[in-house]
């Protein structure tokens, strides 16, 4: 419901803006070219959206990902000391994260939950601080070859559409340590007290 | 020679002669992972047809302009160019949202340009916080979210922060 309301929202601001400004007859294009727009845009990101998801699959098929969750298991062990105890939760954390990193979206939804499930039994409905890390971890993108984004780029002309790489590895980087580290802090407090 | 010239073919390359020297059938992978792709796609145009009329409104009616320029005390204070405030309000909401405003940035600004790189720096570095916690704790029968939220959020503002500053650091302004 929430993209309900959010969308409404949009869609009246842009009317009463357009009504005090004297722009309605500019919205009103707009909404249609928008809607063109979208769709243009679907079609010119398909190709190298396709090929660099083609190419991600082939890193996983030649055991990449596996490689990558052997890579992160003593990170891990680390981070999330508890839950690596039982060996299934490590094993669908590191496939998780490497899943994450090769951008396979669909392969690392169902495995992080997986473990989420594994880390929540026994805790009556509330997160422990070790699921509070595995969340923050997953929703801060960690990707190798962000691929919807340089298909974007690509889309809109870009010259290089890669070059932004070094820029998102570097800023992926700072805002996961920023996370993990607010998680760590926020979670002191409780700690204390219990 | 340029050098990001080479990254692409040499990525191609390397794969599937990985692949092959593992014995793995690259080319049905690739196939495969295009029909994912495409698959994504499917989810994503008809979301992008909603967001990208309710963006391009917004920008025709000057909301944008004026949520921009009520964002810009702070964000310049962070070394964000506050174009991109619209695209830090919706990205941690939804990822078709962001993906529109995003085209729309680079539409408006052009591709290459330092608002356009950002924005594309922000989308890569970042994930659509709440629909991921929601699926999580969702699925794992968790009330109680504790600090995860506030967590999450930190890590969403420090990429933002961080992406105008990398590339900022990267191609300049």
């Amino acid at each position: 419901m929430a993209m309900a309301w959010i969308w409404s929202g949009m869609v009246v601001l842009s009317l009463i803006f357009g009504l005090f400004t004297g722009n309605l007859s500019a919205v009103s294009a707009a909404a249609l070219e928008g809607a063109a727009a979208a769709v243009e845009l679907g079609v010119s990101m398909a190709g190298v959206l396709c090929l660099w998801s083609g190419v991600m699959e082939m890193m996983n098929a030649s055991g990449l990902s596996a490689g990558l969750a052997q890579i992160f298991r003593p990170l891990l062990r680390r981070l999330l000391p508890s839950a690596s105890r039982d060996p299934e939760t490590l094993a669908a954390v590191s496939a998780n994260v490497s899943a994450n990193l090769l951008g396979l979206g669909n392969a690392a939804t169902p495995l992080g939950i997986q473990a989420a499930r594994r880390m929540a039994r026994g805790c009556g409905g509330a997160a422990s601080d070790e699921l509070c890390t595995l969340v923050v971890l997953n929703t801060a993108s960690i990707q190798l070859i962000p691929a919807t984004v340089g298909s974007l780029r690509a889309a809109m002309g870009s010259a290089a559409p890669f070059d932004i790489l070094p820029a998102v590895w570097l800023s992926s980087v700072l805002s996961v340590t920023a996370g993990l580290a607010a998680a760590r802090l926020l979670s002191l407090p409780d700690r204390r007290r219990s | 020679m340029n050098l990001s010239s080479l990254v692409v073919p040499l990525l191609l390359a390397l794969t599937a002669a990985y692949g092959l020297g593992k014995r793995v059938d690259v080319y049905a992978a690739l196939t495969r992972g295009a029909q994912e792709g495409l698959a994504v796609l499917l989810r994503i145009v008809p979301a992008l047809v909603g967001l990208l009329t309710a963006v391009s409104m917004l920008r025709a009616s000057g909301a944008m302009e004026c949520l921009s320029t009520l964002c810009a005390p702070v964000l310049d204070l962070l070394g964000i160019p506050p174009e991109t405030a619209p695209l830090m309000l919706v990205r941690p909401v939804s990822g078709s949202g962001a993906l529109a405003v995003g085209s729309e940035l680079m539409a408006a600004h052009g591709p290459d340009s330092y608002i356009g790189r950002t924005a594309a720096v922000m989308l890569g570095s970042t994930e659509t916080t709440f629909y991921t916690v929601a699926v999580y704790f969702g699925a794992a029968g968790i009330h109680k979210t504790r600090h995860t939220i506030p967590a999450a959020l930190t890590a969403d503002l420090t990429g933002f922060v961080a992406s105008a500053l990398a590339v900022r650091l990267f191609f300049g302004t």
